[in-house]
């Protein structure tokens, strides 16, 4: 991008206030013709709510915007809409058993005399954008027969064809796989080349270094920054976000594996539709390493982990935990057994979210003493490790008595992580230990659990987030459609480790 | 009103229909305001329904509302209270400040019922056939076993009667435990079993009827030995019997198991979010049983109270009648599900339906024939109000909004 290229969008001084929150402070914000803007941020940093304001959801209390050199009023989303300005939001608002076509022209639709859809013109109008600006979608297909992915540019496409010349993409790899993020950047790519001006919301460094022009950073609701995006690093982004020096690569020793402590062999697991997911897995997993699982969301990855856990039951094949058989424990025989388990969704499962921190603390314990004694709760001692553990694991935002569902993504998974840890397990199982954390607090837990490897833990650690697995483990098993297609050194690359991931090094892998 | 997710009418419209993020701010708004409305919410509820019950009696009869509900207040006996009453007036206010604390204690041990069930996520609806049960077996033991100890006589029918209670809504437990009944279905069928054994049991030539009068159907009345003393009034006329202390020790241990035991932890662990508490743990099938089967109790234990503190005897009409203990759930709800809620709640429901017997109105201020109506008016609005609780604290917000402005 060059200077000269004019400015399309301007926000000006956007203050906006929520009860006990100044959610944007003073920000100010412009978008070039033609270029990628990142908006990068922590949660919670004001990403969102400045995106809201541009497409009309909240008004500002203070500040303006302009689009095209002229103020403009964006009182709702389709006023938004009008003055060109598209969104595509994390979560898709698509009808599943509607065509691609139609999901796009609805609201909007081409008609004969004025009452009839007139779907082949739709087909048409679809295909023609779609076409222009290289998206490859069928207009014909059916929603719920299309990939995430796909989805995703339908999204795009129900903005391009409503005239959008700004488009917001908020978060938009998320729930993409990393083949499918290339694509997406390569039509990113091509949507600026056609002088279409892109909003890239994200908190992944990495993409946005790769990119954007320009990134605009935002800590707490005020504008820290906007710097061009060539000469930025990821370390030098992260502590503008984060506000402080923030160490991105993990600092590890060579692991010393010892002994087997988490053994599996053989293991076939059926998912609730009677469907194989684990056909015959084996791991052994020893003292003093991270195995790394990595894999595409759905192959298998959350059966294993359920039946390692004792949530599901195995169909065959055993899991040892130090050399106990607890294949067919309940989740609580394998907690005796030595195990911990940081669940994969810490909300629906990790947390009694109406629970203090304190008796979170306390879910796998209760029945015991110190909790407690012949069925009688002991909540002073409850406290007592709360505030112990609060303190020891950073855990901001409340104390003992505060509810957990009141604290913030991060600190919530701290509460997770300390609990586990505490109870000393001998092996431990970290299912997306970060999904959904800030750079700040998945620094605190990739951390956390190479300590926990170094204190002689065996630790698997399964995870979606390639560059996760490849920082953190000692050696990488690659699952596909339920079985371990490879075994990686962690000196492997992402490209090796996403062929293996779709199937591709399947046969040919010399484990 | 079936997604609460949804902001009520009037609320600013998403015209997007865009995600939980956009709406956000409102449902913490909500959030705020449901831990801040502790009390406030519930007074609103109730004050709420109040209005709306009294617009009806202006509207259908052209009574002044306010006469009649000062004429409630005094049927209930709530004026004892104030120290200037004296004389006879006292002594009527006395007799039905007694009358409404013994329907309290019925009230609140099946608002407890409720509410405990609630706190493992259970919906127990079943109170009605839970007292029921408790009650057969109360006015079976206490018409039995004459002239053995009071004491022992007392203690053993109000056990059959906790026991029953909790057989009966445990059989809910199980049924949800293992196959996965769903337990407002099940205690609604067990109901009807109840009222049917009973009506069996006490009518004509069945085996618990009336011994001496053939064509009554009625139990036998219990033995002088198995009633409960009257602490407070005469016991000829129906004065206060010391079940209500059994209510007090209910509310204390309600909040014991609840904030003080492991039973009480898993209880509401599995309540708040079933699919943590199975990660933790914690053995869910196992505390739904016993949620019912401790629910289940307390509404036994209401029968009880109920068949050895006043009534003396089951009639085949009373058992296909009462429904004291459905008004256990509007208490629970009203209450919040908790100790102290459900205990004020009781009181208020107890006055309620004392204040507005027949016995208790003046017929010039409000025809008593109408006056249970209304009763029955206000503890719907009263569960409507709670359900739509929404809608209250969306109001309290609104108000707190316009004063700065």
């Amino acid at each position: 991008m060059t200077d000269a290229a004019p400015t399309v969008l301007e926000m000006r001084h956007i203050t906006k206030r929520f009860p006990g929150t100044v959610a944007n402070d003073d920000v100010s914000f412009d978008l070039r013709k033609g270029e990628v803007h990142a908006l990068l941020g922590e949660n919670g940093a004001g990403k969102s709510t400045l995106m809201n304001i541009l497409y009309g959801l909240y008004h500002p209390d203070e500040g303006e915007i302009r689009i095209a050199d002229k103020q403009v009023q964006l009182g709702s989303p389709s006023a938004a809409i009008e003055a060109g300005v598209g969104m595509v939001h994390q979560h898709f608002m698509l009808i599943p058993v509607m065509t691609v076509a139609e999901n796009i022209v609805l609201g909007d639709e081409p008609r004969h005399a004025d009452v009839f859809l007139d779907i082949g013109e739709a087909n048409e109008r679809v295909r023609e954008i779609s076409d222009r600006f290289g998206l490859a979608v069928d207009p014909k297909a059916r929603i719920e027969d299309i990939t995430v992915g796909q989805q995703q540019r339908v999204e795009i496409l129900k903005a391009l064809y409503r005239n959008a010349d700004i488009l917001v993409l908020d978060e938009p790899t998320a729930v993409l796989t990393p083949q499918e993020s290339g694509e997406l950047f390569g039509i990113v790519r091509g949507l600026t080349e056609q002088g279409k001006s892109i909003i890239f919301i994200s908190h992944k460094l990495n993409e946005v270094t790769e990119i954007a022009d320009r990134i605009t950073v935002l800590r707490r609701g005020k504008m820290i920054d906007t710097i061009p995006a060539a000469g930025a690093t990821e370390e030098s982004l992260a502590t503008l976000m984060v506000g402080r020096e923030v160490t991105l690569r993990v600092d590890k020793n060579p692991s010393n594996p010892t002994d087997t402590l988490l053994e599996v062999r053989d293991l076939h697991v059926f998912d609730d539709r009677g469907i194989e997911k684990v056909r015959g897995i084996s791991l052994d997993i020893r003292a003093g390493e991270i195995v790394g699982l990595a894999g595409i969301d759905g192959n298998g990855q959350t059966e294993l982990i359920d039946a390692m856990t004792g949530l599901r039951r195995a169909a065959s094949g055993t899991v040892t935990v130090s050399g106990e058989d607890v294949t067919t424990a309940s989740a609580h025989g394998h907690f005796e057994a030595g195990l911990g388990h940081i669940p994969e969704d810490r909300q629906r499962r990790g947390l009694v979210l109406e629970f203090s921190i304190a008796e979170n603390f306390a879910l796998h314990d209760y029945q015991r003493t110190p909790d407690s004694r012949f069925g009688w709760l002991f909540p002073a001692r409850l406290i007592e490790r709360g505030a112990r553990l609060i303190k020891e694991y950073d855990v901001r935002g409340g104390g003992p008595h505060t509810r957990a569902g009141g604290l913030s993504g991060g600190n919530q998974q701290k509460v997770v992580l300390a609990r586990e840890i505490d109870r000393d397990p001998q092996a431990l199982i970290a299912a997306q230990p970060t999904r959904g954390l800030d750079v700040g607090a998945i620094e605190f837990v990739h951390r956390r659990l190479v300590e926990e490897r170094d204190e002689g833990r065996a630790i698997l650690l399964v995870s979606l987030e390639l560059d996760e697995v490849l920082s953190l483990s000692d050696r990488i098993l690659v699952i596909y459609e339920g079985e371990i297609v490879g075994e990686f050194t962690p000196d492997a690359t992402e490209e090796e480790l996403g062929v293996a991931m779709t199937g591709g090094g399947r046969g040919e892998e010399a484990a | 009103m079936s997604d609460l997710d949804q902001p009520p009418v009037g609320a600013p419209v998403d015209p997007s229909g865009l995600g939980p993020e956009v709406r956000q701010p409102w449902l913490e708004r909500y959030d705020v305001a449901a831990k801040a409305g502790g009390l406030v919410a519930p007074v609103l509820t109730a004050l709420l329904a109040f209005a709306v019950g009294g617009l009806v009696v202006l509207i259908t009869t052209g009574k002044n509302p306010l006469a009649t509900y000062r004429a409630i207040f005094e049927g209930a006996g709530f004026n004892w209270f104030l120290p200037w009453v004296q004389g006879t007036e006292r002594q009527a206010a006395a007799f039905n400040m007694q009358q409404t604390l013994i329907i309290t204690t019925t009230l609140v041990l099946t608002g407890l019922a409720v509410a405990f069930a609630f706190r493992c996520g259970l919906f127990n609806i079943g109170g009605q056939g839970q007292y029921i049960t408790g009650a057969i077996f109360a006015v079976w033991i206490g018409s039995s076993f004459e002239g053995l100890n009071p004491f022992i006589h007392v203690v053993f029918a109000a056990v059959a009667g906790a026991l029953c209670g909790a057989l009966w809504a445990g059989i809910a437990g199980i049924l949800k435990a293992t196959v996965g009944a769903h337990e407002v279905i099940s205690t609604i069928m067990l109901n009807w079993i109840a009222i049917w054994i009973g009506v069996f049991l006490f009518g004509l030539g069945g085996p618990l009827q009336n011994d001496r009068q053939e064509f009554v159907p009625v139990s036998n009345d219990i033995v002088e030995g198995a009633k409960l003393p009257v602490f407070w009034g005469d016991p000829v006329f129906q004065g206060l019997h010391i079940g209500f202390f059994v209510a007090i020790a209910g509310l204390i241990i309600y909040w014991l198991i609840l904030s003080r035991t492991t039973l009480g932890y898993g209880v509401k662990a599995v309540g708040f979010n079933p699919e943590a508490a199975r990660y933790g743990g914690i053995n869910v099938p196992r505390n739904y049983f016993l949620a019912m089967a401790i629910s289940g109790a307390f509404a036994g234990v209401a029968g009880a109270m109920d068949i050895l503190g006043w009534q003396f005897r089951l009639g085949q009409d009373t058992v296909q009648q009462a429904t004291i203990a459905f008004v256990g759930i509007a208490v629970a709800l009203l209450g919040r599900n908790t100790a102290i809620g459900v205990a004020l709640a009781a009181l208020l429901f107890g006055g309620l339906l004392t204040g507005t017997s027949t016995r208790n109105l003046d017929p010039e201020i409000f025809r008593p024939e109408l006056a249970s109506n209304l009763t029955l008016l206000i503890q719907g609005l009263v569960v409507l109000f709670v359900g739509a609780d929404v809608i209250v604290l969306w109001l309290m917000s609104r108000v707190r909004r316009r004063k700065p402005a």
